[in-house]
């Protein structure tokens, strides 16, 4: 097709309807505190890997709860488990576990 | 003996403990009811926040209050005059009778939101679109929360400060009750339909009552209930009835829609019909917000620009069930203390 110097953006908006909930499903019954988060971002200003990467806990809990799921592999492997958000989070949010599961999940359906 | 009156207008919650504790001090206290049963919305609520208590135990402890009391009680009673002429208040009704008295209570509430003013979420033009009033009425009904196909829905979706914190509709203060009503009402909604999925769109949560937060902490952990951060710019209606609702999930940084089968609107308080209409006839100041204004926002509540003239409950602003009922006392005290000649405008000071 000839090149007319255009592009097509992508669609940036969350489709809640069709997006991937299955981290969310599995993460939800495997570690119930994780409902409870308020997005304070407690854990992500106390993170040792937040300070040098974009790892970001509170965003990546938000978007996995969209079924936003894209590149949450990636900035996992940020996170070196040293659990310092789970001794800050106001709410009690096992949040040390709450990344285990979601690795579990990422395993679980190959993404 | 000769008491001294004291009329008390309208039959809510502010009215009737106004009333009820002016009379167990002995004043002889009328108390008017423009419908004819005393409770005034509270008849048209469930269970209240945060106990889930029955709203009708509420009503019950108001009528044992007016009636032990012994205060005089005028239902259906259509006002079509209230004035003050020196010393003594007249109000008129519309059967032509005339009652006097040497102070008044104005108790006259709130109105609820006319949510069809937010015409952009689609009340009054799609049939799922509800409001928190109707939803309570469902619950009081016993009927099960269906979508007007008669099905049970799978996502219900509810809207915080539809009415409040809003320049658009001319509201830029916050009513107080709603964002814990919402929380209320989706675990009701969940208790009712476990396997439904609730999604509350708030901008902030205010939580600031004594248990309002553990009740937010039970609808999260008990039930699942999920909270998205951000205003909805709009509602359209699907093909099949259900609402495609638009929001920026502002915690997720990104636009985000989703269906629904029920969308319940969230609605405010504005300032009533009965308190504008009476409140002009007697002259009492307003604030900025159309609510009736005190002598001083900390110091002189309850206390209007009228000499003898008080108010108790929202007509003052939006309130919480247990704060109106500390403002009716309190409105009860100062009104006793004016009566016994206490004149506490003397202790101003500044101004």
């Amino acid at each position: 097709m000839k090149n007319f110097g255009f592009s097509l953006s992508k669609d940036r908006q969350i489709d809640f309807d069709k997006s991937d909930k299955r981290i969310m499903d599995f993460v939800k019954i495997e570690e119930p505190t994780f409902n409870i988060c308020i997005a304070c971002g407690t854990c992500t200003a106390t993170c040792s890997a937040g300070n040098f990467t974009e790892m970001n806990l509170r965003k990546m809990i938000t978007l996995i709860k969209r079924g936003e799921i894209t590149g949450v592999r990636a900035e996992l492997s940020k996170c070196m488990l040293c659990g310092k958000c789970s001794l800050a989070c106001p709410r009690g949010v096992n949040t040390r576990n709450v990344i285990f599961k979601i690795n579990q999940a990422l395993e679980k359906y190959s993404l | 003996m000769n008491r001294k009156r004291v009329i008390v207008i309208g039959g809510g919650i502010a009215g009737m403990e106004s009333a009820a504790n002016l009379a167990s001090m002995g004043y002889d206290v009328t108390l008017f009811e423009k419908s004819q049963e005393l409770g005034g919305h509270l008849l048209g609520w469930e269970k209240l926040f945060p106990t889930m208590r029955m709203g009708k135990d509420v009503v019950k402890f108001l009528d044992k209050g007016v009636h032990l009391a012994k205060v005089n009680i005028v239902k259906n009673s259509n006002i079509t005059n209230a004035s003050k002429n020196g010393n003594l208040f007249t109000v008129s009704c519309g059967d032509g009778a005339k009652y006097e008295s040497e102070a008044l209570v104005l108790a006259t509430g709130y109105d609820i939101f006319d949510a069809k003013r937010k015409e952009e979420y689609g009340y009054g033009i799609y049939d799922n679109v509800i409001t928190s009033a109707e939803l309570e009425e469902i619950f009081l009904s016993g009927k099960p929360l269906l979508t007007t196909k008669g099905e049970i829905p799978k996502r219900v979706g509810i809207v915080h400060c539809v009415g409040s914190r809003d320049e658009k509709v001319g509201n830029v203060y916050c009513s107080k009750v709603c964002c814990v009503t919402a929380v209320k009402q989706s675990i009701e909604i969940k208790e009712k339909i476990p396997d439904s999925n609730v999604f509350c769109f708030y901008m902030d949560l205010r939580m600031f009552g004594m248990h309002f937060e553990t009740l937010y902490k039970q609808a999260q952990e008990k039930h699942a209930v999920n909270f998205i951060r951000g205003r909805l710019s709009e509602a359209c209606e699907n093909m099949d009835g259900s609402l495609l609702v638009k929001v920026e999930d502002t915690l997720a940084g990104k636009p985000l829609r989703m269906s629904v089968d029920i969308l319940v609107l969230m609605v405010g308080m504005v300032p009533s019909e009965g308190t504008k209409k009476i409140g002009t006839m007697l002259g009492m100041n307003f604030g900025a917000n159309g609510f009736l204004k005190s002598q001083d926002q900390h110091t002189m509540t309850s206390i209007s620009n009228i000499p003898g003239a008080f108010f108790a409950g929202c007509c003052g602003s939006p309130r919480t069930i247990n704060n109106v009922f500390a403002d009716a006392r309190s409105a009860a005290m100062m009104t006793a203390s004016y009566l016994e000649a206490y004149d506490i405008e003397e202790r101003i000071t500044y101004i």
